[in-house]
């Protein structure tokens, strides 16, 4: 009753003593206790994880009290691992423990918001009008759309209700299909893995729509395109328990305790194991402290290290002391036995393309695709023959795609690796030297632009008669290391003290790295591998991959592992772990993702090629082809700007467009039936008439922009937006801090494919609508944010590639406030539009044209040359060269009944992946059981979808990874492509079906599925390349086999037909800006890096305050101890970073950890959050993109040509941005821009 | 000073501080009970803690012991134990003078520690430094009255004192009238006095009533609080209020969920 009444007991105090009176136990009131105790006491506990792009997945329990989340804490039910296998848990770090903050935080998102001034004329609007016509008066009056899209990031967000945001989005969509054709609607949402129903549910709206799916991995530069290209395999890594299988771990740019917290125990407990470990960085990451040695290189000259290790590991395990299974490894699994044109220009040789079968007589006796088998020597005949695995025997017959060493005949065949031996003849074959063209930052040095090196050949007669010089990529490869092996001539060496490319000596030069610890590194690597067969493995990273030549150190490496047969070895291979891309049960999400069952294709973009057209940052381009492409590249024109290149590839079929003309695809079906021709023959003609443009040509034509954008479960604007002030001033239409004119004013030589226009368009898009729980950098600058969600309040499907298990996302609680989950809100939104469009659509044909597919047969389209119709060079044809054109019908009326069920394509047509197709109706049949089927409307008799579980159920049931049912048909599909069984790896699991309500149980291993190239067993862990080396399976690439020499045109031209050392480009950011605007500091120029962050969950949540309280609650960029005194800067000063892109603020960290001429600013640090005004742009600070601008690369544009495909996320390019350079000083006076508004400024009033 | 003034000052004004005093700790004490604490800053900062806490609590213990006795010991227990009025005033200055001077030293190092240390001034709540400020100066104005005491050694003006605070606790609100002609450094002294009593239970000064005077006493040097009854039986009126767990249960078994 009353605490102090209770403790009057001076009547009833009873004390009894033990211990001989030296203890006694009283009976004083303990009721206090309770309240310690019930601070832990929760009503339930239900498993959830974290929906964010740091590959951790880890399981967690999320604790409920009173229907609120309280904590959370690591979950510790993995299944167990094998005997002498650490096991999985503990996963989860101090981040995701700091989730829960987010809930019920200041920064929660609670209700629907639009901005004031856009609400304010609907309402004007509406109050009129029905509502597309709404929507429409307010977009064609230039007034009213300005005054909403110029004030976007300034405040004025207003609560608005979920029927009214609803009716605005669908108006506006209903309106831009019709007027602009769908393909101008576009979402952006990455990384399906981290929550695969959330984002199928926003990209199963869009592809019903006719909508384009913007791609994300390559556009965060976590895609390596070396993986595509080596292995025609986006990414396919070793789980992180294999690192214990490891006998050497090299660890490159990658900052394991760091970014792959739940993983690094498995580094610890291997060296306790006697494991030994080297770590490459230029700065004293936190995974140096596990490094046996460290090598410590000048950032961005990896490939160079790379090179030189490679040369060492050549000279001593493959010439002068050959190691049988190093030399077996790469007959059997590389393409270096195959044979390369060397081409004569001016009297000199240079390599040209890979031989093939239909060059020589007869073909080598193979009819079909011969143009596609590549040819290699038989060691036994001394003749050339065309060995099984190329793509040629992909497509167009059955049963020969494999590595067995057969040719197309079956008859037994050894490849020989060099023409070296008796009777060989040898010649000068000129090699490219980027290393002279380094800018004033990194070291150049003076080796002559093109080096020759003799090397063994073959003269060969073709089936024309041509006499052609023939040489393996075995010896090609050799002479491009430098390798001295006596057959006379220049630019070799015997030495390692000899200073020739690529030895180590002039590693040393270019990199700062001793030689001899370079030798120590590359000999203990290739002795283990040598020791084990090749359980040496290189986990690498961000640090190598965001350089704009990543390819060269991607390859450099891949090559190390390659030289000692690693990959496809336990223990061994390729680690790359940026992104969270492993989507395990990846062909049963497809489907749902993007309503494949209603309609193929679907529209996909990818991002790096489409901002960097539609946020116009190609008009300030600064880098030009001359200072990339190679001394010895082929005859022609290779000066365009990379827009063009883009623009090409487009046209070619080679990359996707969005939009994709400049007429409405809704309106082409009607005008080929009018003139009585296909459409895609029409297509084709009126492209070539010019009757239909392509929308690439003139990305600032108000007729091609973007109109209507989504955005969620990403942080697009505050996080991976590269070049942040391009996409304020051109996409957005806002305040920005660009500090330089684009090429038109500044007199440069612009592009000659795209239409300029002298008046850049500011604000292209009508309509950005924005999806989050917390008001992030991109909700601040959005027009509708809708709230969803968070990670403990929605029910979904989580994977990773650190470990093989398959778990959910649970619905701890119900979403908070009006939150509403991502499924609800797109299911909501289709239901809304299918009530608004009939308005102005019915049943629509809708031409999409899609690029030539990697894993179909269209990826062999010009087996030789590269042929522009535009040019008159070939003919329009389309997936051959230019892309294809497939009608879809669109049923506007019905978008909600599609939405929510799973549609009849499935039954009909199938499922399949990568190439091979099964049968899917008993699937269908029991999803139609499991989830009910509809009853009546325009999806009778189909099963339904209404829930996120159902969306769960449909993908577990779909895919081979979770239905062992599904997985046993897969490996059959498979096993008729390769004449050789496979459905051994998922027989004993056949009866295996893993529903959403298991996984909610416990996590579950993932079923073996030819999806992917590693399996689950109990004898080895998850690593990539498994299936390709123990199956003989082949690499999906020319050769089948893995693609150490790239022959394309384009790859030659630039230079990348072997692997090379670039040198960063010099993107030239820094010139004439530092002085432009003095503040009275010294001003010094650094190399700008951003790596992924310690203080926030993962690349995007730094605003939580938990984080925020552990590091300085605010953004820093750290600088060296030399560096900062340079320029007169001491730890914790407030500092400004700035160049030709914006400018930013933060705080100075001034370490030793930090090498000088780097600064380093961890990725994704919001400018919401303790941020002050910017005295270069007198705008808030930006964000680490507001330094940095994207440049595409050409290789990365290649298409139609085996491997070098396109495929959504594995190919095309990638935005890299660590060649970037800022100016750094120290800040005269920090402003919080918290005056009081003055009628000067009446765009800041937030109405 | 007019009487009305002098008698709301010293004959009401006390009852107000008294009741708050009281009421308030004892409302506080079972409303709030997780606020009933010192709040000690000793994580934050050790450095002038040791020397200024101890000095500032020996003072103001002595201070609070002499207060004590020498206001409320009866004026005919003195004359019957043959102490002069003098003696014993001399005796209070030199006591309490020394004792003031140890708990000024001490407590001056307490404020500068908690207004010029940065961490101890962004985690000290108002109440903590205004307490604090009132203490300093009830303190100062103590010792200044030292100066007018010298004046007159005789210990009619102490008696005054004696008969006012005994007075006002006997329920005589008209003992005001004592205190009427005094130095007006005294009225000051008295009614800054009161208002700490009336602010008490606002404050950290609550763990006063805590002070853990039990422990000198305390049997054995192990004290097991138990939750099952103990014997003699018979006192299960508090049994009966509140459920008992298992007689052998003595460590929470609310162990989070595995």
């Amino acid at each position: 009753m009353s605490q102090f009444l209770d403790r009057l007991t001076f009547f009833r105090k009873t004390v009894e003593p033990f211990s001989d009176g030296h203890g006694i136990v009283t009976s004083e009131d303990r009721s206090w206790e309770d309240g310690y105790r019930k601070r832990w006491q929760h009503d339930k506990i239900v498993r959830s994880t974290h929906g964010v792009n740091c590959t951790g997945s880890c399981s967690w329990k999320i604790y409920v009290k009173g229907g609120i989340v309280t904590w959370e804490t690591q979950q510790t039910d993995y299944p167990r691992t094998r005997p002498d296998l650490p096991n999985h848990e503990p996963r989860g770090c101090a981040r995701g423990a700091s989730y829960s903050w987010y809930l019920y935080s200041g920064a929660r998102v609670k209700y629907p918001m639009v901005r004031g001034r856009l609400l304010k004329l609907w309402r004007e609007a509406r109050a009129k009008l029905s509502p597309v016509a709404a929507w429409a008066s307010i977009v064609e009056d230039a007034d009213k759309r300005h005054a909403y899209t110029s004030i976007r990031g300034h405040g004025g967000l207003v609560r608005s209700t979920w029927d009214e945001v609803n009716e605005i989005i669908a108006s506006a969509n209903a309106y831009t299909a019709k007027k602009h054709g769908p393909d101008r609607i576009i979402g952006f949402s990455p990384i399906p893995a981290m929550s695969m129903v959330s984002y199928a549910a926003g990209s199963r709206y869009l592809s019903l729509l006719g909508g384009t799916c913007m791609s994300f991995y390559d556009w965060y530069c976590d895609l390596p395109p070396a993986s595509p290209q080596t292995w025609g395999e986006q990414t396919d890594v070793p789980e992180s328990a294999d690192w214990y299988n490891a006998g050497f771990l090299l660890v490159w740019g990658s900052n394991v305790p760091q970014t792959r917290t739940p993983d690094a125990h498995f580094y610890t407990e291997v060296r306790y194991k006697g494991t030994k470990s080297a770590v490459v960085s230029p700065d004293y990451a936190e995974a140096t402290k596990f490094a046996d040695i460290w090598l410590n290189p000048k950032q961005g000259t990896d490939a160079a290290l790379a090179l030189a290790m490679g040369h060492v590991i050549l000279r001593e395990y493959h010439l002068d002391r050959q190691v049988g299974y190093f030399g077996d490894y790469a007959r059997r699994y590389t393409d270096m036995p195959f044979l390369v044109r060397l081409a004569e220009k001016g009297g000199r040789l240079v390599p040209e393309r890979l031989l093939r079968a239909s060059e020589l007589a007869g073909g080598l006796g193979e009819a079909n695709n011969p143009e596609w088998k590549t040819v290699a020597i038989d060691e036994a005949s001394g003749e050339p023959v065309a060995p099984r695995g190329a793509i040629g025997y992909r497509w167009g017959e059955e049963a020969k795609w494999n590595l067995e060493e057969k040719d197309g005949e079956g008859r037994d065949i050894r490849l020989k690796l060099s023409l070296a031996g008796e009777g060989a003849e040898f010649a000068p074959v000129d090699f490219p030297y980027f290393g002279g063209r380094a800018s004033e930052h990194f070291t150049a040095t003076e080796h002559d632009e093109i080096l020759t090196r003799n090397l063994p050949v073959r003269t060969i007669e073709t089936a024309t008669g041509e006499r052609v010089k023939v040489a393996t990529v075995y010896d090609l490869t050799m002479a491009n290391y430098g390798l001295d092996r006596g057959f006379g001539g220049g630019n070799v060496a015997v030495n390692y003290d000899d200073d020739v490319p690529f030895t180590p000596a002039w590693a040393e030069r270019v990199t700062g790295v001793k030689r001899d610890a370079i030798v120590t590194v590359a000999r203990e690597f290739a002795t283990n591998a040598e020791k084990t067969d090749g359980r040496s493995m290189v986990i690498l990273g961000a640090g190598l991959n965001h350089w704009y030549h990543m390819d060269m150190s991607y390859r450099g490496i891949i090559n190390l592992l390659v030289f000692c047969g690693c990959i496809g070895q336990s223990g061994g291979g390729w680690s790359h772990y940026v992104g969270q891309e492993k989507l395990r049960p990846q062909t049963g999400w497809l489907p749902l993702a993007f309503a494949l069952d209603w309609a193929r294709p679907p529209r996909q973009q990818n991002s790096t090629s489409f901002f960097y057209a539609h946020t116009d940052q190609w008009r300030y381009e600064t880098l030009t082809a001359a200072e990339i492409v190679s001394p010895t590249a082929p005859d022609g024109e290779w000066n365009d700007s990379f827009i063009d290149y883009n623009v090409r590839a487009e046209r070619m079929g080679w990359l996707p467009s969005a939009p994709q003309l400049k007429q409405n695809p809704l309106t082409i079906a009607a005008n080929a039936k009018a003139a009585g021709l296909e459409p895609k023959d029409y297509v084709a003609k009126a492209l070539k008439s010019g009757d239909l443009e392509l929308s690439c040509h003139d990305p600032d034509d108000p007729a091609n922009w973007p109109r209507n954008m989504f955005v969620w479960r990403s942080n697009l604007l505050g996080s991976s937006g590269k070049g942040h002030e391009y996409f304020l001033r051109h996409l957005l239409g806002t305040k920005h801090g660009v500090q330089r004119e684009d090429l038109g004013a500044e007199g440069a030589v612009r592009s000659k494919e795209v239409v300029w226009h002298d008046k850049a368009p500011e604000g292209k898009l009508d309509l950005l609508v924005t999806l989050d729980f917390r008001m992030s950098t991109t909700c601040v600058y959005s027009d509708i944010v809708l709230p969803t969600a968070t990670w403990y309040e929605k029910n979904d499907l989580n994977t990773s590639d650190m470990h093989p298990f398959i778990h959910p996302l649970s619905a701890a609680v119900d979403p908070a406030w009006e939150a509403r989950s991502d499924w609800d809100i797109y299911k909501g939104l289709a239901k809304t539009f299918s009530e608004v469009a009939p308005e102005v659509l019915g049943v629509e044909e809708d031409v999409v044209l899609t690029p030539i597919q990697h894993d179909s047969p269209g990826e062999m389209a010009q087996a030789f040359d590269v042929a522009d119709w535009k040019r008159g060079e070939v003919e329009p044809i389309p997936g051959k060269t230019m892309p294809t054109v497939s009608v879809v019908s669109r049923d506007y009326p019905n978008l909600y009944a599609r939405f929510t069920a799973l549609g009849p394509l499935m039954e009909k047509v199938g499922n399949g992946g990568k190439g091979i197709a099964w049968k899917t109706g008993h699937e269908v049949e029991g999803l139609g059981r499991l989830n009910g089927v509809h009853a009546t409307g325009a999806a009778k008799g189909l099963p339904k979808i209404e829930t996120d579980i159902d969306a769960a159920e449909v993908i577990l049931s779909l895919a081979p990874e979770t239905n062992g049912e599904v997985a046993v048909k897969a490996w059959e599909a498979l096993s008729k492509v390769t004449g050789r069984d496979h459905t051994h790896l998922a027989l004993p699991k056949e009866d295996e079906k893993i529903r959403y309500r298991d996984i909610q149980a416990q996590p579950r291993k993932i079923i073996s599925s030819p999806t992917w190239s590693g399996i689950e067993s109990e004898k080895v862990c998850y690593n990539a390349g498994y299936t390709n080396v123990h199956e003989l399976i082949p690499w999906r690439t020319l050769t089948g086999r893995q693609q150490l020499y790239q022959d394309h045109l384009w790859m030659r031209a630039f230079g990348e037909g072997l692997v090379t050392w670039k040198p960063p480009v010099d993107l030239k950011a820094v010139r004439g800006i530092s002085g432009m605007k003095p503040n009275g500091n010294k001003e010094i120029a650094l190399n700008f890096i951003t790596p992924h962050q310690k203080w926030g969950i993962h690349s995007t949540y730094s605003d939580n305050l938990l984080m925020l309280t552990l590091n300085r609650g605010g953004p820093v960029v750290w600088i060296s101890e030399d560096d900062a005194k340079s320029a007169g800067i001491v730890d914790n000063d407030w500092v400004e970073v700035f160049n030709a892109n914006g400018a930013l603020t933060a705080r100075a960290v001034v370490s030793q950890r930090v090498k000088s001429g780097m600064m380093m600013m961890y990725h994704a640090q919001e400018k919401i959050v303790n941020t002050p005004g910017s005295e270069i742009t007198g705008n808030r600070g930006g964000i680490h993109n507001s330094v940095t601008r994207i440049v595409l690369k050409p290789t990365h544009m290649i298409g139609g040509y085996a491997q070098l495909a396109y495929g959504f996320n594995y190919y095309g390019t990638v935005g890299a941005n660590r060649d970037e350079f800022i100016v750094v000083r120290k800040m005269a006076k920090v402003d919080w821009l918290e005056d009081p508004l003055t009628a000067e400024a009446p765009m800041e009033a937030a109405e | 000073m007019s009487s009305a003034i002098n008698s709301a000052l010293f004959g009401w004004y006390p009852y107000l501080c008294l009741t708050v005093f009281l009421l308030g700790s004892l409302i506080r004490f079972d409303r709030e009970p997780y606020t009933w604490k010192t709040g000690s800053s000793q994580l934050l900062r050790k450095r002038q803690l040791r020397w200024g806490s101890n000095l500032f609590h020996v003072g103001i213990l002595i201070i609070f012991v002499g207060h004590f006795f020498g206001l409320l010991t009866p004026v005919w227990l003195l004359d019957a134990l043959y102490i002069s009025h003098g003696f014993k005033q001399v005796l209070a200055m030199v006591v309490g003078g020394l004792a003031g001077v140890a708990c000024f030293i001490g407590i001056s190092l307490l404020a500068h520690r908690r207004l010029f240390d940065p961490r101890i001034r962004a985690t000290s709540s108002f109440g903590d430094t205004a307490i604090l400020l009132l203490l300093w100066l009830q303190l100062t104005l103590g010792l200044s009255t030292i100066f007018v005491s010298a004046q007159h050694l005789d210990g009619h003006e102490m008696v005054k004192f004696m008969s006012w605070a005994q007075g006002i606790l006997t329920l005589q609100p008209a003992a005001a009238g004592f205190v009427a002609d005094v130095s007006p450094i005294f009225k000051a002294h008295l009614l800054l006095g009161m208002t700490i009593f009336l602010v008490f239970p606002f404050t950290r000064l609550v763990h006063v009533w805590s002070a853990p005077v039990w422990y000198l006493g305390r049997p054995g040097y192990q004290v097991v609080r138990t939750r099952r009854s103990l014997k003699p039986a018979g006192r299960e009126v508090i049994a009966a209020r509140r459920p008992r767990r298992d007689a052998m249960t003595i460590r929470p078994t609310h162990q989070p969920a595995e």
